[in-house]
């Protein structure tokens, strides 16, 4: 057979269909018309039309997370590559597969200060995995599918390719995915058996053990979610997870204690202080997390599996690294345990309980219940109830609201919640519904947000009208971007500097406006009203304006630089003589 | 593990020759604020274009071990060795040094030169410019005395390294 010559733009719509892409998230621009008019020549890849490259990326990391699969964008150069980096750094800090495509000027412009020109490669090299320029045609086919490759494999990432205007119009040769066997990145997947077999020693002998999980569990597909569950259950030791980690446990479970860390729940954080053994999978010692480093888990033994071999040792040193992908160290663990007929110190498992349950009696998450106002935990346990047994997916903005959902939003499976977790980026969570829903187009999708975090990607309501994406945007709206302002109140003696949400618009005209359907709860009474009419409305997106308590903070709270047995649990505890100086500084 | 002390440590690192790969390298060490002392790079393979990269960095063991993960976890890295973890090994700098200068201090200045074994690459009557090839402290020694007898400028490749014996890298 003769080889077979297409165009650059071809070999890349060729490649994305050989590495099985159906959707792209896109906006066209001069340099990728070439690729672009490529797509209309085409029906077997859907391209959704973002309004601005940042949701563009979300859309695809929300596409990616709910599916297990590697979004895909499309953006031109300059300015469509630049305003992708917020999204690229959102996906790279939560091992978010991506890849993601940008138009360059032509060859022989590059570094000429050429029209919408940008050094993309420079830019994104430390926000991506890794990142190409293509700059010979005949390299396209085979960096498109290293990056596919790249994109998946190990901690996965974001992974951009720089595809210059020439290139997409010059012919070349096509070859298509075959076996990849990388010349220099191969993640370590399979554990070493010998330090499985000291964690299995260590986890018997534990007299007061936590699993600690993270977004790995997630990454590492839905089987691992199953593996974690069963050990788990085998071993009848508590489990708390990070904010990533949620759904890889259900969380109807009573070993479930709940999220850990800066807003996690009491038992579980103070679980992680007294516990003897800690077996963290798939988590990386996050500062939101760990609190105070010094007084972190003091007396306990650690266990640390992650794929990431710089994970290990980062922040917190740790007594048996494993390296390797959580499900199959979840795996080697799990036959290891059952072929050596391990048992847990049941005596001691018990007392552990028992002191667990006396902190769960505290119940942490307990707010003050009223009629008088909306609290936002409040209409989040109305939702809540409104969607169990419903199949949906929970995506977050980033503040109070984002925690609370945390708090209150039981996850039962993963790859259900969508959240920015690393980068913390406000505007993450409409556009990441919006991927979600493409990816299952008659689940529920619901984007939690607060009014501020809405407006910053808010003009993304006009993709979803456009492709019929019923998305629920459900604003808890308290008229501050209220994490600021609690931090505010906390910690700068409630001077709320310019974190009031002035000049806001009316979200149900707005929602009107796009032709979809806006609704407003002000009472306590209406909430579950607005909640059953944003649940009925199935073509079109739905905006929910909820009037919540504007003064609310999010509890439990452990302030910056403390541990995790200095956590306060309501507004009656003093935060002010419990942040010491150098806490102030952490954010 | 003691986490307070400083060490110095000397790692070679083998990378794809490609555009960016320095500044990959470079960018981590610049975003994550570690230490570089001293880095050299230049290809060692032209058929495989791989570049051998040797950089001197200091910081605790607890950072080392970060910098030399973070290395390895880069996409165009192949191996990564600690040579100063991985037994003996043999380290050379090469410094060119410009001296200039009449009478007794040039003379002063050759007779050092002869005592460290550097050669004159460029000789006016006015000048000098050594070569001088050694460990990190000879090279500053023999600049130190340099600067004493018409130093002008001094050009230094940093080190490169090799372990000893027969194994490769």
């Amino acid at each position: 057979m003769p080889e077979q010559k297409l165009t650059g733009a071809q070999i890349i719509i060729k490649a994305l269909k050989d590495q099985g892409v159906d959707t792209i998230f896109g906006y066209p621009g001069g340099a990728v018309l070439p690729i672009y008019d490529a797509l209309f020549q085409q029906n077997d890849l859907r391209h959704i039309l973002v309004r601005h490259e940042q949701a563009a990326v979300h859309a695809a990391e929300g596409y990616a997370r709910s599916t297990g699969k590697v979004g895909c964008v499309l953006v031109t150069s300059g300015p469509g590559a630049t305003n992708a980096v917020t999204g690229l750094l959102d996906a790279l800090c939560d091992s978010i597969p991506l890849v993601c495509l940008s138009g360059q000027v032509p060859t022989h412009l590059i570094g000429n200060d050429a029209f919408q020109e940008a050094d993309t490669t420079g830019i994104t090299r430390p926000c991506t995995k890794h990142n190409y320029l293509v700059k010979d045609v005949n390299n396209l086919a085979r960096t498109m599918h290293e990056a596919f490759y790249v994109a998946r494999s190990g901690r996965p990432g974001p992974v951009l390719i720089d595809v210059p205007k020439d290139v997409q119009f010059a012919d070349g040769v096509y070859v298509p995915p075959g076996e990849v066997k990388h010349k220099t990145y191969r993640p370590q997947v399979k554990p070493e058996i010998a330090r499985v077999e000291e964690a299995i020693e260590l986890i018997a002998n534990a007299k007061r053990p936590i699993f600690y999980t993270g977004g790995g569990v997630i990454n590492a597909g839905p089987m691992a979610a199953k593996l974690l569950t069963q050990f788990v259950k085998t071993t009848g030791f508590p489990i708390t997870s990070t904010l990533m980690g949620l759904g890889a446990f259900p969380a109807s479970d009573a070993q479930w204690l709940g999220m850990l860390g800066m807003h996690g729940t009491y038992e579980a954080n103070l679980a992680m202080y007294n516990c003897d053994v800690m077996i963290n999978i798939g988590a990386r010692f996050d500062d939101r997390v760990t609190g105070k480093l010094s007084e972190f888990a003091p007396g306990s033994k650690k266990i640390h599996v992650d794929i990431d071999p710089s994970s290990i040792n980062k922040n917190v040193a740790v007594d048996i690294p494993i390296v390797g992908d959580c499900g199959a160290v979840l795996e080697a663990m799990l036959t290891m345990w059952k072929a050596r007929q391990k048992r847990a110190d049941q005596a001691a498992l018990k007392e552990w309980w028992g002191q667990i349950d006396g902190w769960r009696a505290r119940k942490c998450l307990n707010y003050n219940r009223t009629e008088a106002v909306i609290k936002p935990q409040y209409a989040l346990e109305r939702l809540r109830d409104a969607l169990r047994g419903k199949d949906h997916y929970i995506t977050t903005e980033v503040g109070q609201h984002q925690m609370w959902a945390a708090q209150f939003l039981p996850f039962d499976q993963p790859n259900r919640w969508l959240t920015s977790g690393g980068l913390g980026t406000m505007g993450y969570g409409l556009p990441a519904a919006i991927g979600a829903q493409i990816a299952h187009p008659d689940a529920i999708v619901v984007d939690v947000s607060g009014e501020a975090s809405f407006l910053m990607n808010m003009q993304e309501i006009g993709t979803a009208v456009q492709y019929r994406a019923p998305v629920k945007v459900f604003i808890l709206n308290n008229q501050y971007m209220g994490m600021v302002r609690q931090w505010q109140e906390l910690l700068h003696g409630s001077r709320f500097s310019q974190s009031y949400s002035e000049a806001l618009p009316d979200f149900v005209k707005l929602a009107e406006a796009w032709g979809c359907v806006g609704l407003r709860a002000t009472t306590v009474a209406e909430v579950d009203e607005v909640i059953e009419k944003m649940l009925a409305v199935t073509d079109r997106p739905c905006i929910v304006d909820i009037a919540v308590d504007p003064k609310e903070n999010c509890f439990p709270m452990i302030p910056g630089g403390k541990a995790h047995n200095e956590i306060l649990l309501g507004p009656d505890d003093s935060p002010s003589d419990a942040t010491p100086e150098d806490g102030m500084v952490l954010v | 593990m003691d986490d307070s002390k400083i060490e110095k440590h000397t790692i070679a690192v083998l990378v794809d020759n490609e555009p960016g790969v320095l500044a990959r390298v470079i960018g981590l060490f610049s975003g994550r604020g570690y230490n570089i002392e001293s880095l050299t790079v230049a290809e060692v393979n032209n058929a495989d274009h791989l570049s051998r990269i040797t950089l001197v960095t200091s910081g605790t063991r607890m950072i080392i071990e970060q910098i030399k993960a973070q290395l390895s976890r880069l996409v165009p890295v192949h191996r990564v060795h600690d040579l100063t973890d991985e037994g003996p090994s043999v380290e050379r700098e090469l410094a060119l040094v410009k001296v200039a200068g009449t009478g007794e201090k040039r003379i002063e200045a050759l007779r050092l030169a002869d005592i460290y074994k550097a050669t004159v690459l460029d000789a006016t009557l006015t000048s000098f410019v050594f070569e001088l090839t050694g460990t990190t402290e000879q090279v500053d020694d023999f600049v130190g005395l340099m600067a004493q007898l018409g130093l002008v400028e001094a050009s230094r490749t940093g080190v490169v390294a090799m372990s000893k014996g027969a194994s490769g890298f």
